[in-house]
């Protein structure tokens, strides 16, 4: 069952081309893993799913319904929800008050406030400081659990493991598996191409706006990754 | 005891000041919007008044419950058709926009109502005062004006810290783009700030105008108070806002009590003062 | 390898020059064909002019959008009158004081009010102009409310027949005029404009690369208040009269010049005068209709700034490609 499909997709800052054509299919419950260098445009790929970045309504298909057009709250209400890049949590705001916003939209379903602190106690240690007090890696479960309170069926991840030590990083995707058991899809974008490829069935490899590969994760050959990756 | 009345009638004028601070207050905190119009939709709100009070007669206190409600669609209409297009422009298409409000408004008032000054009359509780002992006494009218600001300041903490609304506006100021992310509707948003700041300066006008006379140039100068209050206390911070309102209040009680012409220019002296000695105000909350 | 060289006019910067020039002329011999009070007209879009090309020089290019203008032109009013009749100076010696005094003013007033940003910036220039007229309004060497004139004897200084007079007073207007702009032009054309263009764009990223913001700010801002006061000054020469409510008026020398430059298009040189001449078009044309051509201004300044914030200039310059004051720089080979 296809739940994401985007089909042709552009997209523009301005006058300046970053997303040339990108076909990119997301089933149910499935983790699909996008790597590529700096300035590949995979952040700007999940701000054009995700709405943040304009485009044409055909260019992005979610559960049959075209989106491409719809801005980012609107995306939200239907089940898609981000992890933004470099966490982005509201400073002004408690840790508890910034999972509370990622529910502001109140679509229902499993995540709630308890089971978040169920996936991560440390929050519930630290509900009521400000969230930017947190600890990096706090901030990135802070994130998701952001996230998760708007039960997506689709969740994009922007660089997890931006700035977290490797065992930190471990930890949060090992939790990774508690969300996709509920069924879930997982779009994650990595730099860190191990993990994020240890954690996907598919992925796709993008160079300079581009679509270079894509295939499933389990045995792939590294060379033919490397050349994709840098584009060779 | 002279100075201390002097006192206490200026730290109650400041609940007025503050009271004209709260919208552009709020406007700016929210969508960094600093609305030239403001002291103009003052006016406007007691010209809103005047009219439901000659339609019906009431007592002008009454008329908020007319007034109100009118500027908070205003507000709405006005941040969602028009200033909301100019967020994101930089920084002259705010400014420049909302003096052309401020211009418009000023000129169709000028046109439609004419020159002529007006004031609301709401009875005896203009003059009333209170005895608090010790040879101090308080006009019941300042009193009520002061406890208004208050209690609004009070109600918008309350909804800022206590409420889903609240938190979204927290967001939003914090970092509109991920709020957006979040499910958080932006234009909408704003536009309720707007039209929830409209509240407080419909509030600030019906009072201003049973207490003062008016006429369609009477915006630019409320403006200028609100700016100062908000200045002299700090940006960021509500009750910082009453304080430096007071203030205010209390330099221009000084300066009348030395005489009357005094008045307004005390008051100017005071913001130029702080400005130069402590630019970010007396209670800054900083959080740029 | 081609030789490239960097040139700032073109053809049709140097055909527009010629225009000016020839018309300068024009209008310099009006005296002798037309009636004083077509000379007082003129006069009247030459003052306005000056105005709006200065506030565009810190609007528009040093990012320094100012409501408190009216300051300087008060100042310079109150310079004028004060010298002449306390300490009988020359109407004209005193008119060109004006310049220096509102410089000093406008200094320690930067210092101030450079501490705000954006529009609280803005609302900060507009307080310390109402600060000046109060504190003016309570001076009574200076008239207090009720103002001073400019006494028969003073300016009889300048000419002893009215005619004569009024030539005079036309023909400063109009030298007044060109030497705002040609200040104005020069100060763009050098490496202060370039600067200027730079912090518009980024003012940390031209810091990093050296540009002292804050002086070049400070300067602009100080240039613009010592130009400002000598049109002020002049103004009231012209009017003979002065009062703090005249002097400072922020409807009269401040709304009016900002909507000419926003409508003719702010940032740049053309702009200004474009937005003048529609001003007068449309204030003579809507004369009998009270103030609706100040809502008509209003409500054309804010469709501008949503729809084309370039301004009419703006529009024309870019389907035209046409550039009439060569500010710019470019590669010719």
């Amino acid at each position: 069952m296809t739940l994401l499909q985007t089909r042709g997709l552009r997209a523009f800052y301005g006058d300046f081309q970053a997303l040339f054509d990108v076909d990119v299919t997301v089933a149910e419950g499935e983790t699909v893993a996008i790597i590529g260098a700096n300035g590949a445009g995979k952040t700007t790929f999940l701000r054009a799913v995700a709405g943040a970045l304009s485009c044409g309504a055909e260019m992005v298909e979610f559960d049959g319904a075209r989106v491409g057009a719809l801005s980012a709250h609107e995306i939200v209400r239907r089940g898609i929800a981000m992890v933004p890049e470099g966490r982005r949590l509201f400073p002004s705001l408690t840790v508890e008050e910034n999972l509370l916003l990622g529910g502001y939209c109140g679509r229902p379903g499993a995540w709630t406030l308890a089971r978040v602190y169920e996936l991560f106690p440390v929050l519930e240690e630290r509900r009521a400081i400000p969230a930017t007090s947190l600890s990096g890696g706090q901030q990135q479960m802070a994130a998701i659990g952001r996230a998760l309170m708007s039960n997506p069926r689709l969740l994009l991840c922007d660089e997890l493991s931006l700035g977290l030590a490797p065992v930190v990083i471990r930890d949060i995707y090992a939790r990774l598996e508690s969300i996709t058991a509920d069924g879930t899809a997982l779009v994650i974008v990595e730099q860190d191409i191990s993990r994020a490829l240890e954690a996907s069935t598919r992925f796709y490899c993008f160079q300079e706006g581009r679509v270079a590969l894509t295939a499933a994760c389990r045995g792939f050959d590294q060379e033919a990754l490397t050349s994709a990756y840098f584009g060779l | 005891m002279e100075w201390l009345n002097i006192f206490v009638q200026g730290a109650l004028l400041g609940g007025l000041y503050a009271l004209f601070a709260i919208g552009l207050s709020l406007a700016f905190g929210i969508m960094r919007l600093v609305n030239i119009a403001h002291g103009d939709l003052i006016v406007l709100s007691a010209y809103v008044a005047l009219m439901a009070v000659n339609a019906t007669g009431m007592n002008p206190l009454v008329s908020i419950v007319v007034v109100v409600p009118v500027m908070f669609v205003l507000g709405y209409l006005l941040q969602r058709g028009l200033l909301n297009l100019t967020l994101s422009g930089g920084l002259l298409p705010p400014l420049l926009v909302t003096f052309g409000i401020s211009v418009i408004i000023e000129n169709l008032l000028l046109e439609l109502v004419g020159a002529d000054t007006y004031k609301l009359s709401a009875g005896s509780i203009e003059t009333d005062s209170l005895h608090l002992g010790g040879g101090i006494a308080v006009g019941v009218y300042p009193l009520l004006v002061f406890a208004t600001a208050a209690l609004s300041i009070a109600g918008l903490q309350l909804l800022f810290y206590r409420t889903a609304l609240g938190r979204a506006f927290r967001a939003t100021s914090d970092d509109a783009d991920t709020a957006e992310l979040m499910g958080v509707d932006n234009r909408h948003l704003y536009a309720m700030a707007m039209a929830i700041a409209m509240i407080f300066t419909a509030l600030a006008g019906v009072l201003m105008a049973i207490r003062t006379t008016f006429d369609p140039a009477a915006g630019p100068i409320r403006l200028i108070f609100a700016f100062e209050a908000v200045i002299i206390g700090g940006l960021g911070s509500l009750w910082g806002t009453l304080l430096g309102g007071m203030v205010l209040g209390i330099a221009q009680a000084v300066g009348a009590a030395l005489s009357p012409t005094w008045q307004i220019l005390a008051g100017h002296i005071a913001f130029l003062l702080i400005l130069l000695v402590r630019p970010s105000g007396l209670f800054p909350r900083t959080r740029d | 390898m081609a030789e490239y060289r960097v040139e700032r006019s073109t053809r049709e910067s140097r055909g527009f020059a010629l225009f000016l020039g020839v018309g300068l002329v024009a209008l310099a011999t009006l005296p002798y064909w037309g009636g004083a009070g077509d000379m007082r007209l003129v006069s009247e879009m030459a003052y306005y002019l000056a105005l709006a090309q200065l506030w565009n020089l810190l609007a528009g290019y040093a990012g320094l959008v100012s409501v408190g203008q009216q300051a300087f032109v008060g100042l310079g009013g109150y310079t004028l009158f004060y010298l002449t009749s306390q300490f009988d100076v020359h109407p004209l010696v005193a008119l060109a004081l004006a310049a220096p005094l509102a410089a000093a003013f406008a200094f320690p007033m930067a210092l101030a009010v450079f501490r705000l940003r954006g529009a609280y910036f803005a609302v900060g220039t507009w307080v310390f102009a109402e600060t000046l007229q109060l504190a003016v309004s309570l001076i009574t060497p200076l008239g207090a409310g009720s103002g001073m004139s400019l006494t028969p004897a003073i300016v009889r200084q300048i000419s002893p027949d009215r005619t004569g007079r009024e030539m005079i007073v036309y023909w400063i207007s109009l030298g007044l005029v060109a030497l705002v702009s040609a200040i104005v032009y020069l100060l763009l054309r050098s490496r202060h404009g370039l600067a200027l263009t730079a912090i518009r764009d980024s003012e940390p990223a031209s810091e990093s690369l050296g540009v002292d913001t804050f002086r070049t700010k400070l300067m602009i801002y100080v240039v613009t208040a010592a130009c400002t006061g000598l049109v002020g000054g002049f103004i009231f020469l012209q009017k003979l009269r002065l009062s703090p409510e005249a002097g400072f008026s922020v409807n009269d020398w401040t709304v009016v010049v900002i909507f000419m430059v926003v409508i003719g298009g702010i940032g740049t040189l053309e702009g200004p005068i474009v937005g003048m001449l529609i001003y007068f078009g449309l204030r003579e044309l809507l004369a009998d209709y009270g103030v609706w051509y100040l809502i008509l201004l209003g409500v054309t300044a804010v469709a501008i700034m949503l729809k084309a914030q370039e301004g009419i200039w703006g529009l024309v310059a870019r389907r035209f490609d046409l550039h009439l004051f060569s500010v710019r720089r470019h590669l010719t080979r």
